[in-house]
């Protein structure tokens, strides 16, 4: 499964790096946000620290962190994997197109952000309204995303016309099953953008029914949370073992991970409305349902990941029972970021569950226990995945040697401390009740005993996390202008113990496919309608930002 | 498919253990009635000041001796501002907003829910400890969100 050398530098290498650019920017602007917000909620004094600047900082924070870098990277990588295991980009136009779309909604919401226009928060929950830039430009992202989906559906049926009886390769495999997850999530969204906030926004309705705007945003929301996640999934599956010298340990299970993705990432939007009015008790404890049983794949890539790095130690000649993982290329920066990303997401697997626990989540729910959370989940098990993931597609795609080494190796390992220090403050500070998203967390003046302290250990960690941000934004931008020309090495993935060859069961995308959008049916149809036919009252617009 | 055995071992206890999570919360949920705040009543916002309700909202006993406290969340306070309530009794809150979406926490107990306009959010709890508490707004609702903040005092029991 090697793909031929010679890419970096191709047209589809500048297509995958044009989008990594972006996503690298975006983080390193979100990054001094956080830096920000984080010494705000300590109360640290800073030259032009105020309620306007944090609040609008978080929504930026936010959008460009959970949205922008993550898209674009992913869009970037699936290019990349894509070219590099079928062979080709059908429709390369059309890519460039949905790049130049996406950046351009990406610019315009982001000037409305920073413009002090937009300060609703990446929930923009309703009747909180931003100004019709904001939706209109992240609707053009989305858009662009949806290109991309496009393109590669195209790029693997063309790949299908070739090879009519070999399974899709496992990387493309999981990205196919990555672009089906995003479908299901962004049809959630754009009902709610397109038919509710853009027409509400521009004032052409009055008036706006905020449950069943959350409702459509959660139905996305949390499908988001696996978009992030699959592409590490791919990552640790088909390239971790491969640099770590081993092999694939279960070609199947991996690929059944994949689909048990597509059917039950989506149906399970409630678990972030327990608190909601409006929606049955029954029916959020249906989502809890769902959402236990996606906690299932997860469980099985761990032992398949981590079997897979046994694996590889035993290749070295590795004994006893834990010698393996001594043996492991931990001065690597790509391998150390997955491993460390992988370690995080068991603590951030624990919460998750906690979270989903239906009574519990009362404990926790809106408090920076949450926030706590999405930073051990999304900003780590997915950013520092896909910020080793930049070191490995550097060289591939620029044909020049990753520069600044010895930074990119400790950077992963930075990451994880601060992020160590700044999860475990807020999820025991969010515990004893400090609410998420606030600008001091002595709140109106004089509260914040119980969690006194935590918030400065927050923003230890933040300071941490920054240098970290920085360390690996220095090594792109050195790489990018001063990397040492090379050939450029080849796009190479871990081989599966026993390989597959014939097509199986979990390799049927299509019909996976038909029974996702079933799952959906049956998880939001019901509650919607009864939504929809309740007597309801909606709400006028406020901006109090 | 064929599956390596400690593979296998592993995805039946993984399975188990799911089984083991939902059959503690579904348990709870029926026998306890440990569930989230699901109240499902709609209210116009625009009228909110003529309600009869929560146009003046307030702790009201009922005659069987239920208390029930009404609140309205707005930009930026909870009123009414403070509230007195028993220890060790059912508590019934009803709660709206008059404007964005806020939330609601009782600092230190498991009171939490979402405040959305043109709804009406209720849960009922009971305060085993007498003394105050704060009660924070948890969504971000404009520029003073990290002030909203009411007060609770618990009175009443040993002391």
């Amino acid at each position: 499964m090697t793909a031929p050398s010679g890419f970096a530098r191709t047209a589809p290498a500048r297509l995958a790096a044009a989008h990594l650019l972006v996503a690298v920017a975006a983080f390193g602007v979100a990054a001094i946000m956080g830096l920000l917000q984080g010494l705000s909620i300590a109360d640290v004094e800073f030259p032009m620290r105020s309620e306007s600047l944090y609040y609008m900082f978080v929504t930026a924070h936010g959008v460009l962190m959970a949205l922008v870098f993550t898209t674009f990277f992913i869009m970037g990588l699936g290019y990349a994997l894509c070219y590099a295991q079928f062979g080709r980009i059908v429709g390369m136009k059309s890519a460039w197109f949905a790049f130049w779309l996406a950046l351009a909604g990406t610019v315009a919401a982001a000037f409305t952000i920073l413009n002090g226009q937009s300060t609703v928060l990446y929930t923009f929950y309703p009747p909180m309204q931003a100004h019709p830039v904001f939706y209109i430009g992240a609707t053009l992202l989305v858009i662009g995303s949806w290109i991309w989906g496009g393109v590669t559906i195209a790029s693997y049926r063309s790949w299908k016309r070739d090879h009519p009886a070999t399974p899709a390769p496992m990387a493309m495999h999981g990205m196919l099953a990555t672009i089906v997850v995003w479908y299901l999530a962004t049809s959630g969204l754009a009902w709610e953008v397109l038919f509710m906030l853009i027409p509400w926004s521009l004032g052409w309705v009055a008036t706006i029914d905020p449950v069943i705007a959350r409702t459509l945003f959660w139905w996305f929301g949390h499908p988001l949370v696996y978009f992030w996640l699959m592409p590490a999934y791919v990552l640790w599956y088909t390239v971790m073992p491969r640099i770590a010298g081993g092999r694939l340990f279960s070609d199947r299970l991996a690929r059944m991970v994949f689909i048990l993705f597509v059917i039950l990432s989506t149906p399970v939007g409630f678990h972030h409305q327990f608190a909601d009015p409006g929606i049955s008790a029954n029916w959020k404890f249906v989502h809890t349902i769902t959402t236990f049983a996606i906690l299932f794949p997860s469980f099985v890539t761990a032992f398949t990941v981590i079997a897979s790095l046994e694996v590889a130690g035993r290749m070295k000649g590795a004994k006893g029972l834990f010698d393996w993982i001594g043996r492991l290329p931990w001065s690597d920066p790509f391998f150390a970021a997955m491993a460390l990303a992988l370690l995080s997401f068991a603590f951030g697997g624990f919460g998750g569950a906690i979270n989903a626990a239906y009574g519990m989540n009362a404990m926790v729910h809106n408090t920076a226990w949450i926030m706590g959370h999405f930073h051990v989940t999304l900003g780590t098990t997915s950013a520092l995945t896909f910020m080793g993931a930049t070191y490995w597609l550097m060289p591939r795609l620029l044909g020049r040697e990753l520069k600044l080494t010895a930074l990119a190796r400790i950077q992963p390992w930075l990451w994880f401390i601060g992020m160590g220090i700044f999860s475990t403050s807020f999820h025991i500070a969010g515990l004893r009740g400090l609410p998420r998203r606030v600008y001091s967390a002595s709140l109106a003046g004089d509260q914040g005993a119980a969690w006194s302290g935590l918030a400065t250990m927050g923003a230890i960690g933040g300071v941490v996390l920054f240098l970290s941000a920085m360390a690996f934004v220095s090594v792109v931008i050195a790489t990018w202008t001063a990397g040492r020309k090379i050939e450029g090495p080849a796009f190479e993935f871990a081989v599966p113990l026993e390989p597959v060859t014939s097509l199986g069961v979990w390799d049927r995308l299509g019909m996976w496919t038909i029974v996702g959008i079933v799952f959906v049916i049956l998880a939001y149809a019901y509650p919607l309608a009864t939504l929809i036919m309740t007597p309801r009252f909606g709400s006028p617009p406020f901006q109090p930002f | 498919m064929s599956v390596n055995a400690y593979e296998r071992v592993w995805m039946w206890g993984a399975g188990g253990l799911i089984v083991l999570f939902l059959a503690a919360i579904g348990i709870t949920a029926v026998t306890q009635a440990v569930q989230p705040p699901s109240h499902i009543e709609t209210i116009n916002p625009a009228t909110l000041a003529d309600h009869p309700e929560f146009g003046d909202p307030q702790v009201k006993t009922t005659a069987d001796g239920k208390v029930v406290v009404s609140m309205v969340a707005e930009m930026f306070q909870f009123r009414p501002d403070p509230i007195e309530v028993p220890v060790n009794t059912p508590i019934t809150f009803r709660i709206t907003s008059a404007d964005v979406v806020h939330g609601m926490m009782i600092v230190g107990t498991n009171a939490n829910a979402m405040a959305v306009p043109g709804y009406v959010s209720q849960f009922t709890i009971t305060f085993p400890k007498a003394g105050d508490y704060d009660i924070a707004c948890h969504e971000f609702c404009g520029l003073m969100h990290h002030a909203m903040v009411g007060k609770i005092t618990v009175k009443g029991g040993r002391p």
